[in-house]
């Protein structure tokens, strides 16, 4: 793994500002990177299940208004990578992390931090779609109750916006305070992610958000998530590689707890640097 | 591993070693048979028995060959071998409920049916039901009233009105009596005190004696001042007790006749005269009247009124106290302690426990509650009424609680097994959301989990309803002389002892002095008891199915 430093110009979306990618690989010292641009970033991260060693050090920066997707084969600890950085698993027994985590420079696992202003911050949609047995109204204004919010008109305005961004308005304005069990899949897994978006966060993780659903669901998903990418930092796990190749920026393949390789997509899909990176994208395993 | 999906057992074990084919199939159908049919036969003997005795039965007249005549209700024949030198013949001998205790000195009488010259069932036979020696059977032959007039004894309509009069008056009289004991009350307060004072360690000393000739000159001053009211009181009791004496019934059994004061009847009934619409609304106020009202003599008359609401107001109280405990045990459990060795003590503690005899239960309440908690209470706010103890005896407060303990097993295993129902990714989706740990219990956990807590709740009242054995030694008894809950401040007096369903079906049935006569109401009041323990299950089940729907199915 002596691949150095890499800057990778991703200019193509035109969107202007911010668009230099500092790409670590993970041998690479620390201090070397500037950091400022990445809105999510690890050192030396390794993270061990008992002792089981499920991250081995990865280091790797994830910019500000861009979809990142991470891929690799099942177990590879992509799932565990993405909820470090809101420490959902903080809750599993035994868990031991060691290295550094930031959101937007701040490191997140430092004793002052507050863990639901963290977690208000990052929002999370999980694989399998998860609305609480209440209705669509009280799911989505879920997050702004517990942190904080108040007043019914605040409340619903958040509800509308949320819902709109995540294409789901339309479909339920009507039925607000119906049981959001009632939705279709593809309904509750946006219903999840207008849910995410109410604590108005800066960053969004999602864990194969559109594993589950079929094809004209995930189509629909794809589109809520291109047009959050202006507003939002993006990490989606998939397992689907076109996925990744139609709505990621930026590409990093995980393999056995490694990052193997991180590059712009179109270089990851086209042109990798690794032959097992190849490998994998060919369909030669996983 | 909790949620949603539980693992399917193992299809291949679960057949192994049982017997195969038509054999096996059939042993175990027909064990399942036996056991519905012990079911039904539970149910049907304890119905049976019990409407049975609300639907009003025939008043039989028996002349018999000797020309005697007795009149009463046939409730059994069995069948008496006779001896006669070489042979050997069935006779049949029948026990007639001839009620008039005062005449005999039993209920119930044997007759050869070999005696019998004939049985009629004539209309104007009844069945007066009275406050003392129960039940008599006969004829109305006069029916006088206060003033002296006679009545038409075979007027129902007269007779009815004439009893009316007798009700007004009892009402009137209790009214009465009420009023006294409230104008008498700032009297016996004093006189309360001035005991407590005299039975007290201090009476002796100077200070006690001050104390004491203070209180009986407040005594003697407050009973001066109420003489006048209260003797004017006793005047119109006393007048209306006259009325009620001098008003009165008389009724001829055979060769004898039983004179009764109106004041004694309190229902005159013919179950001759025809009419199925009359005898059903009379067994209705037969249920009803044995529902909602005392019991007279010694418990084998009268309803049960004072039994089933203890029975409900312990249910309530338990239910109070034990879901609390019970789901914030199991909360700990499940969602904060560490798995370890100590949380699986602590599960196989909370398992046995459930298996531990009630009467030990009862021995712990009667020590820990009663002795200890009780009497800590008496030394620190009933000192003065010290050595009698309010507190620190059994009382509805103390059995509450014992049960209570006895049932928080069920509430926390239920609970936990709802508790872990919650599918993780609510958990998940909540903290994600930035929502506290107690946020989501408090949000969703607990919310989600109301129909594994409701599961609890009916098996512990369902557990707690019928059990008998630690209410004798925690405050049940045989006849409490005030319900728990009445107009006095502060109304619920948790310290009271109290009546029990169960414990009322015990003392009727082995400890009454009249056991045959009470043997059916035995039986109703067990199905009483059923029916109750039946309608709370039922209440909680419909609560919890609406719970579930909420769900839509994904909470087990």
């Amino acid at each position: 793994m002596e691949t150095p430093q890499e800057r990778i110009d991703s200019n193509s979306n035109g969107s202007g500002t911010g668009t230099t990618v500092s790409v670590v690989p993970s041998n690479s010292r620390a201090e070397e990177y500037a950091t400022s641009d990445n809105a999510l970033e690890t050192r030396g991260l390794h993270l061990w299940y008992g002792e089981a060693h499920a991250l081995k050090g990865v280091d790797l920066g994830m910019p500000a208004r861009r979809i990142t997707a991470l891929i690799g084969p099942s177990g590879c600890g992509k799932s565990t990578y993405l909820r470090c950085f809101n420490r959902m698993n903080d809750m599993i027994e035994g868990v031991r992390v060691e290295g550094r985590v930031t959101v937007e420079g701040i490191d997140i696992f430092s004793p002052d931090i507050d863990l639901e202003s963290l977690r208000k911050r990052v929002g999370m949609v999980f694989q399998k779609s998860n609305p609480f047995p209440m209705s669509i109204r009280e799911n989505v204004s879920y997050g702004p109750r517990m942190t904080g919010v108040h007043g019914r008109g605040r409340l619903d305005d958040l509800v509308e916006k949320s819902l709109r961004q995540a294409d789901l308005w339309e479909e339920v304005r009507d039925r607000l305070d119906n049981s959001a069990l009632d939705l279709s899949g593809g309904q509750q897994q946006r219903l999840c992610i207008a849910r995410a978006l109410a604590n108005e966060p800066d960053i969004l993780l999602l864990d194969e958000p559109a594993s589950a659903l079929d094809p004209i669901s995930t189509a629909k998903i794809e589109e809520t998530l291109l047009q959050l990418k202006q507003n939002y930092t993006i990490v989606i796990v998939t397992h689907n590689l076109q996925q990744a190749a139609r709505i990621a920026d930026l590409t990093a393949f995980l393999m056995l707890g490694e990052l193997v390789e991180v590059d712009d997509t179109t270089t990851m899909f086209t042109n990798p640097k690794q032959n097992i990176t190849e490998e994998y994208i060919t369909g030669r395993f996983g | 591993m909790r949620g949603s999906d539980a693992a399917t057992p193992a299809m291949d074990g679960t057949r192994r070693g049982l017997p195969s084919g038509i054999a096996g199939v059939w042993t175990t159908a027909l064990a399942t048979l036996a056991v519905l049919a012990m079911l039904a036969a539970l149910l049907w003997i304890v119905a049976v028995n019990a409407f049975g005795w609300f639907w009003p039965a025939r008043v039989t007249e028996l002349n018999l060959a000797d020309g005697s005549t007795r009149i009463g209700i046939v409730v059994a024949r069995e069948e008496r071998p006779v001896e006669n030198g070489e042979e050997r013949a069935v006779k049949h001998r029948i026990q007639l409920k001839t009620g008039n205790r005062e005449l005999t000195g039993a209920d119930f009488s044997w007759v050869d049916e070999s005696e019998i010259a004939s049985r009629s069932t004539p209309g104007d036979l009844v069945r007066v039901v009275r406050t003392e020696y129960g039940d008599a059977f006969g004829r109305i032959t006069a029916a006088v009233a206060a003033d002296g007039h006679s009545l038409d004894a075979t007027s129902e309509a007269e007779i009815g009105e004439f009893l009316e009069q007798g009700d007004q008056w009892r009402r009137e009289r209790k009214r009465l009596e009420k009023e006294r004991e409230h104008l008498r009350r700032p009297l016996s307060e004093l006189e309360e005190r001035l005991d407590m004072a005299e039975r007290s360690a201090r009476a002796e000393t100077p200070d006690g004696l001050a104390r004491r000739a203070e209180l009986e000159a407040a005594v003697e001053r407050t009973a001066n001042q109420l003489s006048q009211q209260l003797d004017a009181l006793q005047v119109e009791i006393d007048d209306l007790g006259r009325l009620t004496r001098e008003a009165r019934l008389v009724l001829s059994s055979g060769a004898e006749a039983i004179e009764m004061p109106l004041g004694n009847v309190l229902e005159v009934r013919w179950p001759n005269r025809p009419g199925f619409a009359r005898r059903a609304a009379q067994a209705v106020r037969e249920g009803v009247l044995f529902l909602f009202t005392e019991p007279r003599e010694a418990n084998t008359e009268g309803g049960i009124f004072p039994a089933l609401f203890g029975t409900v107001l312990l249910v309530l109280l338990m239910s109070v106290a034990v879901v609390p405990l019970g789901v914030v045990t199991a909360v700990y459990m499940t969602e904060y302690a560490r798995p370890g060795i100590l949380l699986r003590l602590a599960n196989q503690a909370v398992n046995n426990l459930a298996g531990v005899p009630s009467i030990v239960f009862g021995m712990f309440g009667l020590a820990f509650f009663v002795y200890e908690v009780g009497g800590a209470v008496d030394t620190a706010f009933f000192a003065d009424r010290l050595p009698t103890p309010t507190f620190g005896t059994g009382g509805l407060l103390w059995a509450s609680l014992t049960l209570a303990i006895m049932t928080v097993p069920v509430v926390v295993v239920a609970t936990r097994e709802g508790l872990m129902a919650v599918p993780q990714s609510w958990r998940d989706g909540s903290l994600a959301l930035g929502a506290t740990r107690w946020q989501t219990l408090k949000r969703i956990i607990l919310p989600a989990s109301m129909p594994g807590i409701l599961t609890g709740l009916i098996l512990a009242v369902s557990r707690a309803a019928g059990e008998v054995a630690p209410l004798m030694l925690t405050g049940a008894v045989k006849l409490a002389p005030s319900l728990p809950v009445d107009g006095v401040p502060p109304f619920l007096h948790l310290q009271r002892k109290f009546m029990h369903l169960g414990f009322h079906i015990y003392d009727v049935s082995m400890q009454s002095p009249n056991v045959e006569a009470a043997k059916p109401m035995a039986f109703a009041t067990t199905l009483v008891l059923l029916a109750l323990v039946v309608l709370l299950n039922l209440t909680a089940i419909i609560v919890r199915r609406r719970l579930r729907r909420a769900y839509r199915g994904q909470v087990v």
